[in-house]
């Protein structure tokens, strides 16, 4: 334990704030910039779909404008592939239009629920990690599978807490706390972050970061979601570096089978 | 199992007489099932959300917000933009409702591949980055092989490049797919067997079941988005909306990886003025698009410019997460394109129209139906964002549709 806030390495880089953001679903590129600034986020993903790939700046395709390199590492991600192939032709272009080499890997051919093929997802990381990428994989909270990933290169891994948007929180809690225990990279936990307290949670369990993007975006008030975010995600962070009181059953004041041993 | 082969199976009758003599304790159970997380609404439950009872003020505010709430947490505050263009209206099906029916006698016209090319540059610069290739159903004139020409010419340029055209064999869809093709759009028009016969007086459109298969032989050959659709004004429509809603079901099962939309075009004013057979209002509509959404919340809902401003700006915070704007249903119609060629067809020739009938329409070819939304794209996305939603124009990546 310190008593100062550590910092958060992924791959080289240091990064005070431990929310992440995305850009998708906001009202309007100005108000996402503001929802950004608020939350104090230093990393920040953005759909390629999205973004104007053509280097040609399109007006109709500005979604970048609205973020400021200076302010933000950049996180592109490969949402919209269904399999590894797609991904890295994705990714290869992404870097080519972004500069970015950082990658957020998302591969979900299920257009509904949006939950990630480990099958690709592992086989893009093992491509893309190879060709320079800082690979950061969005996987279901599979213990084994990111160990794999570990190994394969990734600089870290991201095990959701339930389908993407769909605000229920941590539901895979007993997975994330194994892949916390055991992993080597940093653990970010994305999606289903609903409520500024998921998020809270995450960074109680130990998690070194969280991702929240719909539950900001389309707040009534984004700006201020942001904040109570960022928030949240320090309050739970500080408690986790701390170290939470254990949890107990019943009072428990007295010791009452060694307390003998403290009789004078 | 293929859905044309489940369809007779299907409780349809049952379900639909189920929904006519709904009850409110039956709404207010699949409001309710709706309203708890993670729980999936049945047919039954969308049968009583379309019922008479369920039009009642009360309960439609109560959808209409569920509805609201529903998309918002799935696509954002954001609405896709996309835009037709009509490539041919030649056709070789007589369908009473339809202006390019085979026996209209209607100015008619298949664009090359620089007209295609010159109508599409002049959506993009409206600010369209996704395209919908539309065109009549005509083996010779509209062939695979000229469809897979038009996606070949516009892929380069093009992020996403859907079709909605006479159905084909999954052979014939694959090199459109490896071509750039990512979705396909086909509406059944009637899920009414006998309304279909009805309607559909000659040609391969005759076909029931081909047709209502369509969607899984595009999806073997590899597209990423499938449309489905009903043409209310044909049978009564709380019979289409529940096959409808089967049709997905089944397709949301059977061809998982594909991104699902659904339309619900009301017939409109066309060539062979042809009188819709049964009304929808604009309440029901309104239900419609609700009890959709609530079932479906994770499926894209289409709405074209067929709707009048006014209805269109009521319905987009109700569900709607696709829009076309400034449409025009006719081959050229942006750019004036293929008009030197302009002509009648008659027994499967063409043959040069009479001057005067050029004049009288314009030195245009006819359109499919008339639209009732005449805002310019422009318009429309300055309205969205008045009403706080970001208009998206470009949502997909030509990358993602390479073979």
């Amino acid at each position: 334990m310190t008593d100062k806030p550590q910092t958060l390495r992924i791959a080289n880089r240091d990064f005070n704030s431990r929310l992440i953001l995305g850009t998708g679903k906001f009202a309007s590129g100005e108000i996402m910039a503001s929802a950004l600034e608020a939350s104090g986020a230093e990393l920040v993903t953005v759909a390629l779909r999205r973004a104007d790939l053509s280097g040609q700046r399109d007006k109709f395709a500005n979604i970048l404008t609205f973020i400021d390199a200076k302010k933000y590492v950049l996180l592109p991600n490969t949402s919209g592939a269904r399999n590894a192939e797609e991904a890295c032709r994705l990714a290869r272009l992404g870097r080519e239009a972004t500069g970015s080499t950082w990658l957020k890997l998302e591969i979900h051919p299920d257009p509904r629920y949006l939950l990630p093929d480990a099958v690709e997802t592992l086989k893009a990381a093992e491509v893309l990690v190879n060709e320079g990428f800082t690979v950061l994989p969005y996987i279901n909270a599979d213990p084994v599978l990111a160990k794999r990933l570990e190994d394969a290169g990734c600089a870290t891994v991201m095990p959701l807490g339930s389908p993407i948007g769909s605000a229920r929180g941590i539901e895979t809690r007993a997975s994330i706390e194994i892949i916390i225990e055991q992993a080597t990279v940093p653990v970010v936990v994305d999606a289903g972050m609903g409520a500024p307290s998921h998020a809270a949670e995450a960074m109680e369990m130990g998690a070194d970061a969280v991702l929240v993007n719909t539950a900001i975006a389309i707040a009534a008030d984004p700006e201020r979601m942001a904040e109570a975010f960022k928030a949240a995600v320090a309050a739970g962070r500080a408690a986790y570096e701390i170290g939470l009181a254990v949890k107990r059953t019943e009072a428990e004041a007295t010791s009452p089978l060694t307390g003998f041993l403290n009789e004078p | 199992m293929s859905f044309a082969s489940e369809f007779d199976s299907l409780s349809l009758v049952e379900l639909s007489a189920f929904g006519q003599h709904a009850m409110a304790a039956d709404v207010e159970a699949a409001l309710a099932r709706s309203e708890a997380s993670g729980k999936r609404l049945s047919l039954a439950d969308f049968a009583a959300l379309i019922s008479p009872v369920a039009s009642q003020p009360t309960y439609l505010e109560a959808m209409a917000r569920r509805s609201h709430d529903l998309t918002v947490k799935h696509f954002g505050r954001v609405m896709r933009f996309f835009a037709p263009l009509y490539l041919s209206n030649e056709c070789i099906n007589i369908c009473k409702y339809c202006g390019f029916s085979r026996d209209n006698p209607i100015l008619r016209v298949t664009l090359t591949l620089d007209q295609v090319a010159t109508e599409a540059r002049y959506l993009r610069e409206q600010g369209f980055r996704h395209i919908l290739l539309v065109a009549g159903e005509h083996p010779h004139f509209v062939s695979d092989n000229y469809l897979r020409d038009c996606v070949a010419r516009l892929h380069p340029e093009w992020p996403s490049i859907s079709l909605e055209v006479g159905p084909l064999e999954t052979e014939q869809y694959t090199p459109i797919v490896q071509a750039g093709g990512e979705g396909l759009v086909i509406y059944q028009e009637t899920y009414d067997r006998r309304v279909y016969d009805a309607m559909h007086v000659s040609g391969p459109k005759r076909d029931f079941d081909w047709r209502v298969e369509t969607p899984e032989r595009a999806y073997a050959a590899g597209f990423k988005r499938l449309g489905i659709g009903a043409l209310l004004g044909l049978a009564p429509w709380r019979n289409e909306a529940i096959a409808l809603a089967a049709h997905a079901k089944h397709l949301l099962k059977k061809c998982w990886m594909a991104q699902l939309t659904i339309s619900a075009p009301r017939l409109r004013p066309a060539a062979g003025e042809f009188e819709p057979l049964v009304n929808m209002s604009d309440r029901e509509l309104v239900q419609f698009v609700c009890a959709l959404r609530m079932a479906f919340p994770e499926v894209g809902l289409v709405l074209s410019t067929r709707e009048s401003a006014k209805l269109r700006d009521h319905l987009i915070p109700l569900g709607i997460t696709m829009m076309s704007a400034g449409s025009h249903t006719e081959p050229g119609g942006y750019t004036g394109q293929g008009r030197e060629k302009l002509h009648v067809t008659k027994g499967g020739r063409m043959v040069k129209p009479d001057l005067p009938m050029i004049q009288s329409e314009g030195e245009h070819a006819t359109v499919q139906f008339q639209i009732a939304d005449e805002r310019s794209p422009a318009e429309v996305a300055e309205r969205l964002q008045q009403l706080k939603y970001e208009p998206v124009w470009k949502d997909w990546e030509g990358a993602l549709n390479e073979a």
